[in-house]
């Protein structure tokens, strides 16, 4: 019998070579008349363990990591890769995969397969619980379907956190001959990639939840939005849908019961602002991404002016397993009013970037050391960037704060897609500042004035500040600034923008101290000017 | 990248009309001419305008609008590098001035010799491998300046 060996296919395995370790192990098995099948799965979210090549043994799956293609023959000598490979010692053997602790920690909920499956095989999918959830949905009523997500507690996944059994709820009453499923796919926080990895690794498990998602509401149609930086992610969703197609979980009839459900998967072009999700059905309809006034909510008027659910791809891809193991079992997770689990995607200058799924309520102190390691460089952590380009940046005494919606709000932050971007002491927060300013001024869609000139002005101000020109009033007209766009602009980046800038002021304030050397009362006083409702006499 | 045909009107005419009947048909259509062409020829817009029944403005106000569109064929190799915050944590700025320095060309330009195009991307999603970057498609993670400049020379060779 043949030895299955597992060669990671995700993209950022890939960045590290898993593509020529995958050939050298098969031709190396070749040359050696030795009886491996190589099998492409997703990643489990190990990246510094990458490429992490696993193997098959009557003990359950060994890994060894990082692979690289010139340790393959000398795997092969020690034989890792014969019939009974259990115990054989090898310096890159990391013993069995769930006993890893980073994973074993962990609680995989919506990452369940991701990792473990052939992402390409829909017998290997439902081999592992895979159309359980469709099975049961198919059972029930619309309302029932959508009471189910909703006391499961599920909120949305890309940031804003909004309850999506009441999203649900109100397409599901919303009258029109067409109702629509968007996925938003545009994942394009810096520090995330839990999208990519679910669309790398476990495609199927985001049809399945669209496909509820669909039958939930009465929609037939379905479009995932997904970017042109994930060119192995679309192609691999387009040959999942694919195959979902062939086998009759797609199309006129899913899974014999009648019901009709189309998917698409379609490409963003580089435009951060179409995560937005006006912008995005704006895009989906051919058009500039510019973003909508709400009202109407996409609810009600969505893309091509019909009811339509627009949701994270995590939030959908959450679905699957609630409806397979009840609303209780996943409600049970999570704290306060964020129940379930986060995703959690250690990036920036960290020595064990990953992803790790927990009950929310997890500190970002576990996140970073018991899960990261702390810093790749070795050298002190300093700042956090939590929630993408437009999340706040906490200093090291915030870390015990709580992954939880409403923690980070109290804390003037946002937990956002989960991504958690971490800085040693040579970050510089005014450039941090500076850099916020002007993604936004890139980014921009134009559509409203505080965020296309107001971003503009901010680097200019934030140059002017770095340059040391008149620092206190510039800093008390960049403030002025930050109320504005966020009080005024139309959507989350212009009026979010202002987060990263001010909590860098507020935590950092030396940093916009510099060149010169200020004593620790100057500090304190730029940071009480910046920030007015710090001052003491108010 | 090399597989890039030159502009060709009937061959776009004929791509357009394919992906016209698709609902919001603008951005695959506009995918698949720069798949084909490298680019998306100035012609392309009366075509595309008269065939979805839109105005010319409209079309140039889509490409315009998105970062991915160009106006002009890249290199025979596209690198792109990430500026965003995770890939700065780990040092992107000394990488991109590094590789400006070696290829000779700022971000968003092409080498003299047409070998190579060097653009800014803000996030790839390889965030845990910072810094990264894509060599036509192909994503390179935790990239030294040793890495980069073994991309750079494989893209001057390779025609």
């Amino acid at each position: 019998m043949s030895v299955r060996v597992y060669v990671p296919r995700d993209s950022a395995a890939l960045s590290v070579g898993a593509e020529g370790v995958a050939r050298a192990i098969a031709s190396e098995a070749a040359s050696r008349g030795a009886d491996v099948q190589v099998i492409r799965n997703g990643s489990r979210g190990m990246f510094w363990l990458e490429p992490l090549v696993e193997v098959e043994t009557s003990s359950g799956r060994i890994a060894y990591g990082p692979v690289s293609r010139e340790a393959v023959a000398g795997l092969f000598e020690s034989g890792v890769f014969l019939d009974k490979p259990e115990g054989k010692p090898h310096a890159l053997r990391l013993g069995p995969t769930e006993e890893i602790p980073y994973l074993k920690q962990q609680e995989r909920l919506t990452f369940a397969r991701c990792g473990i499956v052939d992402p390409l095989s829909l017998d290997d999918y439902m081999a592992h619980g895979g159309y359980r959830g469709l099975e049961r949905a198919l059972k029930l009523e619309p309302q029932a379907i959508v009471d189910a997500v909703q006391a499961s507690g599920l909120r949305g996944r890309g940031g804003a956190g909004f309850p999506t059994g009441i999203k649900w709820n109100t397409v599901l009453y919303a009258e029109a001959d067409q109702k629509y499923i968007c996925c938003n796919a545009d994942e394009g926080d810096s520090g995330t990639y839990a999208d990519r990895m679910i669309m790398e690794g476990d495609p199927f498990v985001l049809i399945e939840g669209m496909t509820i998602a669909a039958l939930a509401v009465g929609a037939t149609q379905g479009y995932i939005y997904s970017r042109s930086e994930y060119p192995h992610a679309f192609r691999t969703m387009q040959r999942a849908i694919g195959i979902a197609y062939e086998r009759g979980y797609l199309g006129a009839d899913i899974a014999g019961s009648g019901k009709r459900f189309d998917l698409e998967v379609r490409l963003g072009a580089g435009a951060y602002i179409c995560g937005e999700e006006t912008s995005m059905l704006e895009s989906l309809e051919g058009r500039r991404g510019q973003i909508r006034p709400k009202p109407p909510l996409p609810a009600l008027e969505g893309l091509f002016g019909k009811p339509t659910v627009v949701n994270n791809l995590i939030t959908l891809a959450s679905v699957p397993i609630i409806l397979d193991r009840g609303a209780e079992y996943y409600r049970d997770f999570g704290m306060g009013k964020s129940r379930g689990t986060i995703t959690i995607q250690l990036a920036g200058n960290i020595k064990h970037g990953g992803l790790v799924e927990k009950a929310f309520g997890i500190t970002l102190r576990e996140a970073i050391y018991t899960f990261g390691g702390g810093t790749a460089s070795g050298r002190p952590l300093r700042a956090v960037q939590v929630g993408g380009p437009l999340g706040a940046y906490f200093p090291e005494s915030l870390l015990d704060t709580p992954l939880d919606y409403e923690a980070f709000a109290a804390n003037k932050g946002m937990v956002g897609h989960g991504g958690v971007v971490v800085f040693d002491d040579t970050v510089d927060l005014a450039k941090q500042a500076r850099f916020a300013m002007e993604f936004c001024a890139i980014e921009s869609c134009g559509k409203c004035t505080p965020c296309r000139v107001g971003s503009t002005r901010g680097v200019e101000v934030m140059d002017r500040i770095i340059a040391n020109e008149n620092r206190t009033d510039n800093l008390r007209l960049l403030d002025d600034l930050c109320e504005l766009m966020t009080e005024g602009s139309l959507c989350a980046l212009g009026g979010l923008i202002p987060l990263p800038v001010q909590s860098a002021i507020r935590h950092f304030p030396e940093d916009f101290a510099k060149p010169a050397q200020q004593s620790p009362a100057v500090l304190q006083a730029i940071a009480v000017e910046s920030h007015p409702e710090t001052k003491p006499w108010r | 990248m090399s597989k890039l045909q030159e502009w060709d009107a009937d061959r776009a005419q004929a791509r357009v009309q394919e992906l016209a009947r698709l609902p919001g048909a603008l951005l695959p259509i506009l995918h698949a001419l720069q798949e084909e062409f490298g680019y998306v020829h100035p012609d392309a817009t009366p075509l595309i305008a008269e065939t979805l029944n839109i105005s010319r403005a409209e079309v140039h106000g889509v490409i315009s609008f998105y970062h991915d569109f160009r106006h002009s064929p890249p290199g025979r190799h596209v690198l792109r590098i990430c500026r965003a915050e995770s890939c700065q944590a780990m040092g992107c700025d000394t990488l991109i001035q590094h590789v400006e320095k070696r290829a000779g060309v700022k971000l968003g330009e092409t080498t003299p010799d047409g070998s190579l195009t060097v653009e800014q991307v803000f996030c790839l999603g390889n965030c845990a491998l910072s810094p990264a970057v894509m060599l036509d498609g192909e994503p390179y993670g935790r990239v030294s300046t040793g890495v980069a400049d073994f991309l750079i020379e494989t893209s001057r060779r390779a025609q």
